[in-house]
């Protein structure tokens, strides 16, 4: 089956994506995700200085998905030098994430970045493991807006993802936010919560920085719900991400109305592997279903 | 209780000190694993670190540290009936080989705490082992009663051998069939060099700093192989994919360095 797709001007062999914070660390490991089947390569975040991230333990399989609070560590932009010379061998396409603690630097970061051309860059509005950065943006469609519309002063001509949380009150108006501010694209969902797991034996929280985001197969019916909220407040195409497994997964993702579908936590479960699996099953369900392309599902569960 | 999700609290059984700068936790309780993998080890409401097991017994495990920083600090003040989180074991231990009768173990430092079991274990299959271990003086050796019959040998010379295990290696007369190293990166590297020019089989353990330990965050690369999964012990076959081994390292931010500076930083 042919997967091929296209986001802004770039061709894309599939529509699978990898999920930012998972892998993304350096050229040869996202070089192997690419040759493991994945479609557009998701960058660990990079923000304006230096971050060591949070104590241990930051991501534990708590039986039902994962919970982390890895804390968003970065070299600091321009601390990436050695990676950016190492991504020029690339023949893959890669979405930079970057985020901040204020209007400011996402724009100074995503202005440097840009600068390192990445086919796409995602903002980072959403991550709920730290105290100043991400999710606080993504809350409040006005901060949203103010965002996205700085970073895409900043970012010449790279097509922008926003990267929402599902701990808006409205996805959907965020979403509508962004794309009145210039977004390109909606990446929907960032990890659940945050959530925390108590250790009875020592009477601790478990995790470092003892509250953390879930992800994984438990909040695969929050990010659906998002996805269809999205889909149906904005004309952006949507990666929809959040607890996808398998093909199955992934074909429902489309349904709600995503047009790339995003690969985290399954590494853990399935291996690196995962992403020919997840296209291998897609394959099997749509001949099985007569559907000649992917894009023939998507969105279909609004009509 | 299954492990290898959430930490499961283990007492200490007792500790024993080897060295002023090393000692070993023993705990109370089973815990399975392949010589070469790790736990993460959890001191609650602290931190929470990877270290290789050190000694498996039928109703204690053991776990020999190194004082370092702040964690090593915290975990050398505990005592008897003290409470711990572990989880694993993770990665993947040694390889051990029907085939193999001539092996040699050369390690270094602190790297003589992860070979430790497999030396117990390929002694009970009664194979010959040749034990090569080093460290930069005589107060800092570890296992020098464990095991008596190793060549030992310092940089100072105050006991053994003067001069460093690799020395010992590259004028060694004996063909081994197995060569399983862990020390200093550099230490390593140079093992498997004369292994290679030999043509030995070489087995090593890599050590990379760790967040997540179970594959996701691959803070512990070492090129494109998380040391917490398709390591920490690779073989000199995987030598094309560690670009970095011998090389560069990534810091904590994820920041690449050269070995040197991210040896620095780390002790």
């Amino acid at each position: 089956m042919n997967f091929e797709t296209k986001f802004s001007n770039v061709k894309l062999r599939n529509p699978l994506v990898l999920a930012s914070g998972v892998l993304g660390t350096n050229y040869e490991i996202l070089n192997k995700v690419h040759v493991n089947g994945c479609g557009i390569l998701t960058m660990k975040s990079i923000g304006p200085k230096v971050r060591y991230g949070h104590a241990n333990p930051t991501v534990l399989d708590f039986g039902h998905g994962l919970i982390n609070a890895v804390g968003l560590p970065s070299p600091g932009f321009k601390n990436m030098e050695k990676h950016w010379t190492n991504l020029e061998k690339r023949n893959f396409p890669i979405i930079a994430s970057v985020y901040g603690s204020s209007i400011n630097e996402f724009s100074e970061v995503s202005k440097f970045v840009a600068e390192k051309k990445p086919e796409f860059i995602e903002v980072n509005i959403s991550c709920p493991n730290t105290d100043k950065e991400g999710m606080l943006f993504g809350v409040d469609p006005s901060s949203s807006y103010n965002v996205i519309k700085a970073v895409k002063k900043s970012i010449n001509k790279i097509p922008l993802i926003a990267k929402l949380t599902p701990q808006a009150l409205s996805i959907g108006e965020i979403a509508l936010s962004c794309e009145d501010a210039g977004a390109d694209a909606i990446c929907a969902i960032n990890t659940v919560g945050p959530g925390m797991i108590i250790d009875v034996d020592s009477a601790k929280p478990v995790l470092g920085f003892k509250k953390g985001g879930l992800s994984g197969p438990a909040i695969k019916p929050i990010a659906v719900r998002c996805i269809y909220d999205i889909y149906k407040k904005t004309n952006l195409p949507i990666i929809g991400m959040g607890g996808v497994l398998t093909g199955r997964d992934a074909i429902e993702f489309l349904m709600a109305g995503a047009s790339f579908v995003g690969v985290g936590s399954a590494v853990y479960y399935r291996g690196i592997s995962v992403f020919n699996k997840i296209l291998s099953e897609m394959a099997d369900w749509l001949t099985a279903k007569g559907h000649k392309s992917f894009s023939d599902v998507i969105g279909l569960s609004h009509e | 209780m299954n492990r290898k999700k959430l930490p499961e609290i283990f007492i200490i059984k007792r500790v024993e000190k080897e060295t002023e700068k090393h000692f070993t936790l023993f705990f109370e309780g089973e815990l399975d694993f392949n010589p070469g993998q790790f736990v993460m080890l959890w001191l609650p409401g602290v931190d929470e670190k990877p270290f290789t097991l050190s000694y498996h017994g039928k109703k204690e495990f053991g776990i020999t540290i190194e004082l370092k920083g702040e964690f090593t600090k915290a975990a050398s003040m505990l005592k008897k009936g003290d409470k711990l989180g572990i989880r694993g074991p993770f990665g993947n231990g040694f390889s051990i080989n029907e085939s193999d009768n001539n092996i040699c173990i050369i390690a270094g430092g602190c790297g003589f705490a992860p070979v430790a079991p497999l030396i117990d274990l390929i002694s009970a299959y009664n194979k010959e082992v040749k034990i090569i271990y080093g460290a930069r003086t005589k107060k800092d050796l570890l296992f020098t009663k464990r095991f008596p019959d190793a060549f030992f040998c310092t940089d100072d010379g105050t006991l053994g051998f003067h001069g460093s295990v690799t020395e010992i290696l590259v004028n060694e007369k004996k063909l081994f069939n197995r060569v399983y190293t862990c020390g200093p990166e550099l230490m390593m590297k140079k093992v498997v060099d004369i292994c290679l020019k030999k043509q030995i089989q070489c087995e090593f353990s890599l050590e990379r700093y760790m967040k997540c330990g179970i594959g996701v965050c691959a803070s512990c690369v070492c090129a494109s192989q998380r040391v917490c999964v398709e390591g920490p012990v690779f073989s000199s076959e995987k030598l094309s994919e560690l670009d970095d081994f011998g090389n560069t390292a990534l810091l904590k931010s994820g920041e690449i360095l050269d070995l040197k500076t991210y040896f620095s930083w780390r002790s």
